[in-house]
């Protein structure tokens, strides 16, 4: 398993520097959000708005009407928390350009509660225009940029920062609305997206031994959510579907495939996992996946009340298999 | 008087008049918004923005649905003319201002004077509140406070693009109430957006009635300049000094914060003070004195 370090800096520089028309505004997060050196790179297209998301949102819907395309980056919390009346009113109403780049999505942080984007999902949903997108590797965080900058319309993108897995071949960038089908099985279909990801991979071996076959679909977009292979899997999973999802289970993944699946009378068992409609507190990533239930001995729970038995997968299973090994090298990633 | 104090000051009567028949057909209306304002939209249209002919129908457009990705959608602002790099840009904040703005449309010749029949009509784009779609409206900013980061964005931008025209934002006073507009007024004075110009409302008044505690505490032009932007006051019925104030050249965003009498040219409405933000009649004797008092303003 290969470990990314930062792969958003260079990749967003060389990205940019065909596109003029591409800005970078900040709120006192420039380094945090990783284009600290995108900023002495460009000097010109740089933008640093202060401690002031409100005005932020206003100066990136007045730069997107006169033809430039804003990269808000910032911590994601700080996108569709303070500032909703105007992301909603001077942005996503207008359809504008706008490329909302949200870092520090769901349990990622060890933050708290103040940091620790939870509903954003919910709340973009909601919002009409709104395209939203979430990177589950590095392969993602790279090629996000292109799949953003071709919407006519206001992106939202949950970003992983710091150290981060190359699960996708570099050679299958995300696609908009395209799912990645991960592992094929008839007995449960299993969504994830953004870190849970890993996850379920994790799982994939000890459950094919355990005689449980797993779709696993990795989403990587979240509006549009029209991908007919979502819809196929989840009706091909003999006992139910899994959700699994570093977000409240209101709102987000969860929801998306509960209304698929009522919209097209799909009768199977749903069991949505992620935060159950708490929030959370600051402390590690494994800790709180741990604690809230959105890791891989939690999957393999949800999986084993779908086909009604024990599967006999230990945590020393998970273990044995886990594929990011890597990250005990990392630091807690700092504010 | 001069020529152009003449016509303007006509402009500003025209408006005035027009809004109060629009409010005795109605029932009702945001009178005082026309009472205090009808000066600044006729020096903004009839003297002081540079403006091309307007790019719209005159008969105002029926409404043909909300943005979204690839459909068809057009903005009030080209009744403002053309985006031109020498031209002025009109952003519009208080949406509910919007029957002023119609109204001084009118009287500049950029919409037919039938369009107030359609006002508030279902399916016309002559809504009660402003919305982008609306004649003159370029962005959406019935949200109070939000047009001017907007505005500071599109300065930001036309600056950058070596543009001359300037970024003109009409406000009220009662906006300065929300964070937003200090955020903003700070964001363009670090920017030093000398092609943006702020004329504000200063009526004193707001939904629930006096907003003047406030400005007991600091007077606005003094909270303005010490965010680093600069700030005049104006009498905002006098045109002379409304010429003065606005075509002022500072160096740095420009603030005109106009005193206005949110009953000027209709003493009657005074009486109801300080409940002024919408009028609407109660009585058949009470419709009859406006009545009368707009047979006195005609005459």
């Amino acid at each position: 398993m290969e470990i990314v370090k930062r792969p958003h800096v260079q990749n967003f520089i060389d990205w940019s520097a065909d596109k003029p028309e591409v800005v970078v505004l900040t709120a006192d997060l420039t380094n945090s959000s990783e284009v600290g050196n995108w900023r002495d790179t460009y000097p010109d297209r740089f933008f640093p708005m202060k401690m002031a998301e409100q005005n932020m949102m206003g100066f990136a819907a007045g730069l997107a009407r006169e033809g430039y395309e804003p990269w808000i980056h910032t911590f994601a919390v700080f996108i569709y928390r303070r500032p909703l009346d105007q992301l909603a009113m001077s942005i996503a109403y207008p359809n504008l350009r706008v490329r909302f780049v949200g870092f520090l999505p769901g349990i990622t942080t060890p933050g708290g509660v103040t940091h620790q984007a939870i509903e954003d999902l919910s709340v973009m949903r909601a919002t009409p225009n709104m395209t939203i997108l979430e990177t589950g590797d590095a392969t993602e965080v790279e090629s996000v940029l292109d799949v953003a900058h071709a919407v006519d319309g206001p992106v939202y993108i949950r970003m992983l920062r710091g150290e981060v897995p190359r699960l996708f071949p570099r050679d299958e960038p995300m696609r908009l609305d395209r799912v990645r089908v991960l592992s094929e099985g008839d007995d449960v279909t299993v969504f994830t997206a953004g870190i849970t990801t890993e996850e379920a991979m994790r799982a994939a071996a000890p459950l094919a031994a355990a005689g449980i076959g797993m779709t696993h679909i990795h989403v990587s977009t979240h509006k549009p959510f029209n991908d007919p292979l979502i819809l196929e899997s989840i009706k091909r999973a003999k006992h139910g579907v899994v959700t699994l999802e570093n977000h409240t289970i209101v709102g987000g993944l969860g929801s998306a495939v509960a209304e698929l699946m009522a919209e097209n009378a799909v009768g199977k068992p749903l069991v949505r996992l992620g935060l159950q409609d708490t929030y959370a507190h600051g402390a590690s990533r494994q800790y709180l996946m741990r604690e809230y239930g959105l890791d891989a001995p939690a999957l393999v729970a949800g999986i084993e009340k779908l086909v009604g038995r024990p599967t006999g997968i230990t945590e020393a299973d998970l273990e044995v298999v886990r594929i990011e090994e890597v990250h005990s090298m990392s630091k807690a990633e700092a504010l | 008087m001069s020529d152009w104090k003449e016509s303007t000051q006509a402009v500003a009567d025209g408006i005035r008049r027009r809004v109060l028949e629009h409010v005795l057909k109605n029932n009702g209306g945001y009178m005082s918004q026309a009472c205090s304002s009808s000066e600044m939209f006729a020096m903004l249209y009839a003297h002081v923005m540079k403006l091309g002919p307007s790019l719209a129908p005159m008969e105002p457009r029926e409404f043909i649905g909300v943005p979204g990705p690839g459909v068809p959608f057009f903005t009030g602002g080209d009744y403002n003319g053309p985006k031109g790099p020498g031209y002025d840009r009109f952003i519009f904040s208080p949406a509910h201002y919007a029957l002023v703005l119609y109204a001084t449309l009118i009287e500049v010749g950029r919409l037919a004077e039938t369009s107030l029949d359609h006002f508030n009509e279902d399916g016309s784009t002559v809504e009660m509140i402003g919305a982008e779609h609306s004649p003159g409206v370029e962005t959406t900013t019935g949200s109070l406070a939000q047009a001017l980061s907007q505005a500071g964005g599109i300065a930001l931008a036309r600056k950058v693009r070596g543009d001359t025209g300037n970024v003109w934002v009409m406000m009220s006073d009662g906006e300065f109430q929300e964070g937003q507009t200090w955020e903003a007024v700070e964001q363009i004075a670090r920017f030093e957006l000398d092609n943006l110009r702020v004329i504000v409302d200063a009526n004193g008044q707001q939904c629930d009635g006096c907003l003047d505690e406030v400005e007991i505490a600091d007077p606005l032009t003094n909270r303005i300049r010490a965010f680093g932007a600069s700030a005049v006051e104006s009498n905002g019925h006098d045109l002379d000094a409304l010429n003065e104030a606005m075509t002022m050249q500072t160096g740095k965003p420009h603030f005109v914060v106009a005193r206005t009498d949110p009953v000027r040219g209709l003493p009657l409405f005074g009486e109801r003070a300080p409940l002024l933000h919408y009028l609407r009649f109660t009585s058949a004797d009470e419709r009859a004195q406006y009545e009368a008092a707009y047979e006195e303003m005609v005459s």
